[in-house]
């Protein structure tokens, strides 16, 4: 039995873990949930779920098109959770431009991009072709990298990354010949999904703009856990999902410096988007409505402003601290299992509530198999950043991610399941 | 230990994955198949060597030799299927995958036919799980492609 210790930062969890009916539930033949798996999609709080069911039962109408009292109501409700949204991650209203999730946010600029190609002078900035570079690092999500490998291939560009080091941060040695007057856009992760890693956005930044490279950030794993400012961030886009901070699946945002918006073609064309149709020829919309075409997910962004309207009345600095201090008992915990090694950075500075680990002997499959055994729900696998096992020669990785709702001695129930699937398995 | 977790990690499978037999990559071989579980990155590389390839499903199927990497119950699967494969002709064998299928289909309620499966009867827990089916199926369909693929360079030789 483990006496867990008291912390200082951690939130009141009692409290909120009352606005998420489905972490009381239990799970395999009884077993009380311990969801750690947040980092793949994180719980949703009844005010949420109240948000999207009134605007269903109350105010459903397609938005922007009509002029009936329903289609009014159901535009201001979409356009007032933009602005809330917007005022989340310090930006204008103008410049968010809601999309199905992170994904759709990274391909709408990869896609724009070799759409330059045949759009006007105005588009010129976004143009890529054959001696030009495109850099990502060897931590990103799939959803970071494949785009961009995608769009070498459609426009003869090259692909290049940033190598990482072996306590898991960008080796940013290379960074003045890397970032080159040949590179058009840098493409990070702000914060990793499998190591934890917080990139020093800013500071890539100032280097690519001073060879006039854009930089566009995954925020996926950074907007959910802690202050982001795009005032102070140094990138040019990023792109994150509402499905991991509290809010529906379906609903993403891209945020684009608004001149860049400006100066942008579309990526996804049809209703909506649009400002003058003829048979032969059409023109678009300034941004957001240009790169928001069709009927949009108008309960699902509504949803995703009560998200934020949730974390906002938390704080997100408190968000952050009571995952700190999460974290850092994490590391502590399973730096003391034998046969144990954590991946990605063993100190809990620069770094987010994303733990992954090896066991010695165990196939991640076979410990996450232990601990659903349990009741304690992780992610084992590849995590969709396939080259970071490549990188740190392993097969995949048992990962534990970390939320406002989290409690140490859910922390503690990792750390005796992975002690168990060790005796289980002989190695311990 | 959770009564769960035992009926699917039987001992057969556990003495299969510390101990897997037949495993390595041989020579000769009619063919060879590379698959993987792009969920987890679990892989398998998979030859198959067979005696009188023209000879359809009567073809003997002389050796299976891999090299894997995963999970234990992936890597067990492949160990099992060696044991129960070799010596047979490839009609049987397609009997006995066909069977294996069906077991890792039928959500634990399976009865399996243990004189035909053997010991790859120890798999039924794991059909419970739907995450791991496909740990235990990724060797079964290497075999299964390196064998249509022994029989295609055959006919085209």
């Amino acid at each position: 039995m483990t006496v867990t210790p008291q912390v200082e930062g951690l939130l009141d969890v009692d409290r909120i873990r009352e606005d998420f009916p489905i972490l009381s539930r239990t799970v395999r033949d009884g077993r009380p949930l311990v969801y750690l798996d947040s980092g793949a999609t994180s719980q949703k709080p009844v005010q949420v779920l109240d948000a999207e069911r009134e605007f269903y039962e109350r105010h459903n109408a397609a938005v922007h098109r009509g002029a009936h009292q329903l289609a009014e109501e159901a535009t201001d409700l979409y356009e007032s959770a933009r602005a809330r949204i917007a005022a989340f991650i310090g930006a204008r209203p103008s410049d968010i431009v809601f999309t199905k999730n992170a994904t759709e946010g990274i391909n709408l600029v990869a896609y724009a991009m070799s759409n330059a190609a045949t759009a006007g002078p105005e588009s010129a900035r976004f143009r890529v072709g054959p001696g030009d570079e495109v850099l990502v690092t060897e931590m990103e999500h799939h959803a970071n990298l494949v785009p961009w490998q995608q769009l070498c291939r459609r426009t003869g560009a090259t692909l290049r990354w940033f190598g990482l080091t072996d306590e898991g941060r960008l080796d940013l040695g290379g960074l003045d010949e890397l970032i080159n007057e040949r590179t058009k856009i840098v493409a990070l992760t702000h914060q990793s999904n499998v190591l934890g890693t917080v990139n020093p956005v800013a500071k890539i930044a100032e280097r690519a703009h001073a060879v006039g490279a854009l930089l566009l950030a995954d925020a996926a794993q950074s907007v959910p856990h802690a202050p982001v400012d795009v005032r102070t961030l140094g990138a040019d886009f990023i792109a994150f999902s509402g499905h991991k901070m509290l809010g529906p699946s379906g609903i993403g945002v891209l945020w684009g410096r608004g001149e860049l918006l400006e100066a942008m073609p579309p990526f996804i064309t049809g209703g909506s988007m649009i400002e003058v149709v003829h048979l032969e020829d059409s023109t678009f919309l300034p941004p957001p409505g240009r790169f928001e075409a069709g009927v949009p997910m108008t309960a699902q962004a509504i949803g995703l402003g009560a998200a934020v309207d949730y974390l906002s009345a938390v704080g997100m600095d408190r968000v952050a601290a009571h995952e700190h201090a999460l974290t850092a008992y994490a590391l502590q915990r399973l730096g003391e299992v034998p046969g144990v090694r954590v991946v990605g950075p063993t100190v809990p500075e620069y770094r987010g509530g994303a733990v992954s680990f090896a066991v010695e002997d165990i196939h991640p499959h076979d410990v996450g198999q232990v601990l659903d055994d349990l009741g304690v729900e992780v992610r084992v696998g590849h995590h969709c950043a396939w080259p970071i096992c490549r990188r740190y020669g392993i097969p995949a990785t048992t990962r534990a991610t970390f939320y406002l709702y989290n409690t140490l001695g859910e922390v503690d129930a990792l750390v005796d399941g992975v002690r168990h699937a060790q005796k289980f398995f002989g190695t311990a | 230990m959770q009564p769960q977790l035992e009926a699917m990690y039987q001992e057969i499978i556990l003495d299969h994955y510390k101990n897997p037999h037949h495993k390595g990559l041989r020579d000769p071989y009619d063919a060879e198949a590379h698959h993987v579980n792009p969920t987890c990155g679990d892989e398998v590389t998979l030859r198959v060597r067979l005696a009188g390839v023209d000879a359809g499903d009567d073809a003997k199927i002389e050796d299976v030799s891999y090299d894997a990497m995963g999970c234990s119950i992936s890597q067990a699967s492949a160990s099992v299927l060696t044991d129960l494969l070799i010596g047979r002709t490839v009609g049987e064998a397609q009997r006995v995958s066909e069977a294996f299928l069906a077991l890792m289909q039928s959500k634990g309620e399976g009865e399996p036919d243990e004189d035909l499966l053997e010991d790859a009867v120890a798999f039924a827990g794991v059909s419970k799980y739907p995450a791991r089916i496909k740990c235990a199926l990724l060797s079964w369909m290497a075999w299964k492609d390196a064998t249509s693929r022994a029989f295609a360079e055959e006919s085209s030789s």
